[in-house]
């Protein structure tokens, strides 16, 4: 067996790791996951733990001549207050595609932005709407009614006034 | 007679040099003296921090005007408008809902000059995103992504997508109507991953779409934390990211041996003009020592630097031209035309129809049959696609020159007569019969975002690119169909959108058939 000698490396090619390398590329490891987890810690904060917004809930009033179906828009809220023979019910106003404020017709709702439609009970009949308008949790009794925009209650769950 | 004593030496040294201080202190400044010799022209650029990102002298071909019709400059010429404009306005601007409609009215009605400014940084910002697209397109159309200048085609796609961040961001902050129901719609589409996940049911666990648009916002709804945030990244973030981006970028068109131009653009050029002094009186019988410790070829090793001229002047005063020029069309725009304020924001009551600026509107056109696909999912696929080019056409032929490779203008000339037809023919299908949701009213959501005009679109343009590459059996053919189609495509989804959209995103032929409010 010959022993063949090793080639005479060009300046150019790569060095070997020696042994000793090893503790720096440690260093340099630790020092880039250490800058990697400081990453993480101060992306945390960009998302608040607590949320500016004012307060979902809201009290209504529904006015004894409100006809059957037809909605009731409280002012600087986004849903729509109804009462019919089945009870109080609300339903968002808020358009499921991109957010703008749907209007209340006879057919039922209808986006200015992009000309979604959406049946009275909110679900999409046209448009690029991915999903059925929800409907917001009520509470309460007689004329005033407790509406509570951040809560979601399956389509159809009216309360009976 | 007694005569005064002389003064010491020390002070009349003193006095000589406080004299001499203004002298000193602009010579020690410039220290190559002015720029009259070949000598000192090349100090004056590699002795100044600022121009020696341009290379001592530069060959004949970049400075013909059809090589790039100066549009690089010109993206940097707005960018420098904006942002001395955008510091000015800092001057009044108070980044807080309400207050923030108040003071662009005094910007506009009260502070002298206000408006002018404000119109100037607003014409400007849109010169910038048409002078940065149509660089791109510059190029791409010279093949001048190849080799070795694949890295920059990505810096340059960084910068694409920061100058359309910053016009984003800077559309909030007037806190109109119009801003604040853009804002809405861009804030949305950043949650439309929803889209999937809701079809998918798993929105409950993972809901990277909520999480997106609670981080551009701040909060749930646009208000003053997403102004403040929309703020930041407007006249901090990004600038400083541009300006970064925007270094690298000129430092590698250098390194990489200026611009790109054809193998045979010596011989095309000719013998320089008479007057040209030349750098070697003789074949170059240089042996490159350095050169042992730089790969590859460097750009002048066998032939001299005789295409070359100093870039003191001649770079310089075209480029001088260029930034006058975009000056011009700046100021002449924003004398014509005032940048738009409506009503103070309201959130009760949406813009109808509510645009995006016009740059977005094909965008919207697409958003307008499926959130997701059309902000999110094809933007995504074009930018990848367009991110990739440079990795998949590693061809020669053609580089630097226009519509250069296999096919050529007549290859593109077909290109844009399909990418023109097809984008019309869907458009119009979808405008006249309607899409999925109106034929199966009952068809699952994930069809209806799958499978909707945008995603069409791009299925025939990447077939025909596809058919492209086999007929000509060139990468480069391909991608020259694909870019073309793409820019067809956007042209006409952006006029429909700007142009055809009335209220409730319905077609009309002129905003005159609108229904009146």
């Amino acid at each position: 067996m010959t022993v063949t000698p090793k080639p005479p490396g060009s300046r150019l090619d790569p060095e070997p790791v020696p042994r000793r390398d090893v503790l720096g590329l440690a260093s340099i490891w630790s020092a880039a996951a250490a800058l990697l987890f400081s990453l993480f810690g101060m992306l945390r904060l960009p998302k608040a733990a607590v949320l500016s917004s004012p307060s979902k809930k809201f009290r209504v009033t529904l006015p004894d001549t409100l006809p059957a179906g037809e909605a009731l828009l409280p002012p600087g809220r986004s849903v729509a207050v109804f009462r019919d023979a089945g009870g109080v019910y609300a339903i968002s106003t808020i358009c499921t595609h991109l957010g703008c404020v749907v209007k209340p017709i006879p057919e039922g709702f209808e986006c200015p932005c992009h000309g979604s439609r959406f049946a009275p009970d909110g679900s999409v009949t046209k448009g690029p709407a991915p999903v059925a308008l929800p409907w917001r949790k009520v509470s309460g009794g007689g004329a005033t009614w407790i509406v509570d925009e951040g809560a979601t209650v399956p389509a159809g769950a009216k309360v009976a006034s | 007679m007694k005569t005064a004593a002389p003064p010491p030496p020390a002070m009349r040294e003193f006095w000589e040099n406080l004299r001499a201080a203004p002298r000193r202190i602009v010579e020690t400044a410039f220290r190559s003296g002015k720029p009259t010799t070949d000598r000192t022209r090349s100090t004056f650029v590699f002795g100044n921090v600022f121009l020696h990102l341009h290379s001592v002298r530069t060959h004949r071909w970049s400075l013909r005007w059809t090589t790039t019709m100066g549009l690089g400059i010109a993206s940097l010429s707005a960018f420098l408008i904006t942002l001395v404009t955008g510091v000015l306005l800092m001057f009044y601007y108070k980044p807080y809902p309400d207050a923030a409609y108040v003071s662009m009215k005094d910007i506009h009605f009260v502070v002298p000059t206000g408006r002018f400014i404000r119109n100037i940084h607003r014409w400007a910002a849109n010169v910038m995103v048409v002078t940065v697209i149509l660089h791109m397109a510059r190029a791409f159309f010279t093949a001048s992504y190849r080799k070795p200048r694949e890295f920059n085609w990505l810096i340059g796609m960084g910068l694409l997508v920061t100058t359309l961040a910053l016009s984003f961001t800077g559309y909030l902050l007037p806190w109109d109507q119009l801003a604040y129901w853009a804002i809405t719609i861009g804030a949305n589409i950043a949650q439309s991953p929803r889209e999937v996940t809701d079809s998918l049911g798993i929105t409950e666990w993972f809901d990277p779409g909520g999480l997106q648009r609670l981080i551009l916002l701040g909060s749930d709804v646009v208000g003053a934390e997403a102004l403040i945030r929309f703020y930041l990244w407007h006249v901090m973030i990004l600038p400083l990211a541009l300006a970064a981006l925007i270094a690298v970028h000129f430092w590698r068109v250098r390194k990489d041996g200026g611009l790109a131009r054809p193998a045979d653009a010596d011989q095309r050029l000719g013998p320089p003009p008479g007057e040209t002094y030349p750098i070697f009186t003789e074949a170059p019988a240089k042996t490159y020592h350095l050169a042992a410790i730089v790969r590859g070829r460097t750009p002048l090793v066998g032939r001299g630097p005789e295409n070359t001229v100093p870039s003191m002047p001649h770079l310089f005063y075209a480029e001088l031209g260029v930034l006058m020029l975009t000056v011009c069309l700046c100021l002449v725009l924003a004398l014509v035309s005032d940048a738009p304020l409506k009503e103070l924001a309201n959130p009760a009551v949406p813009e109808n129809p509510a645009k995006a600026p016009w740059y977005f509107l094909g965008l919207q056109e697409l958003v307008s049959f499926s959130a997701f696909m059309g902000g999110l999912g094809i933007p995504l696929v074009v930018l990848l696609g367009l991110g990739l080019i440079p990795y998949l056409d590693r061809e020669e032929a053609g580089s630097g020159e226009w519509f250069g490779g296999p096919g050529g203008w007549p290859l593109v000339r077909a290109s844009i007569a399909l990418g023109l037809g097809a984008s019309v023919v869907v458009e119009a299908v979808a405008i006249r019969f309607g899409w999925i949701r109106e034929w199966f009213p009952k068809a699952p959501q994930l069809i209806v975002t799958l499978v909707n005009p945008g995603t069409v679109l791009a299925l025939i343009y990447a077939l025909y690119s596809v058919w492209l590459v086999r007929r000509y059996n060139s990468a480069r053919a391909g991608a020259l169909g694909l870019f073309t189609c793409f820019l067809c495509g956007f042209l006409v989804l952006t006029v429909i959108g700007t142009y055809f959209r009335g209220p409730n995103w319905v077609f009309y032929w002129s905003p005159a058939d609108w229904p009146g409010h």
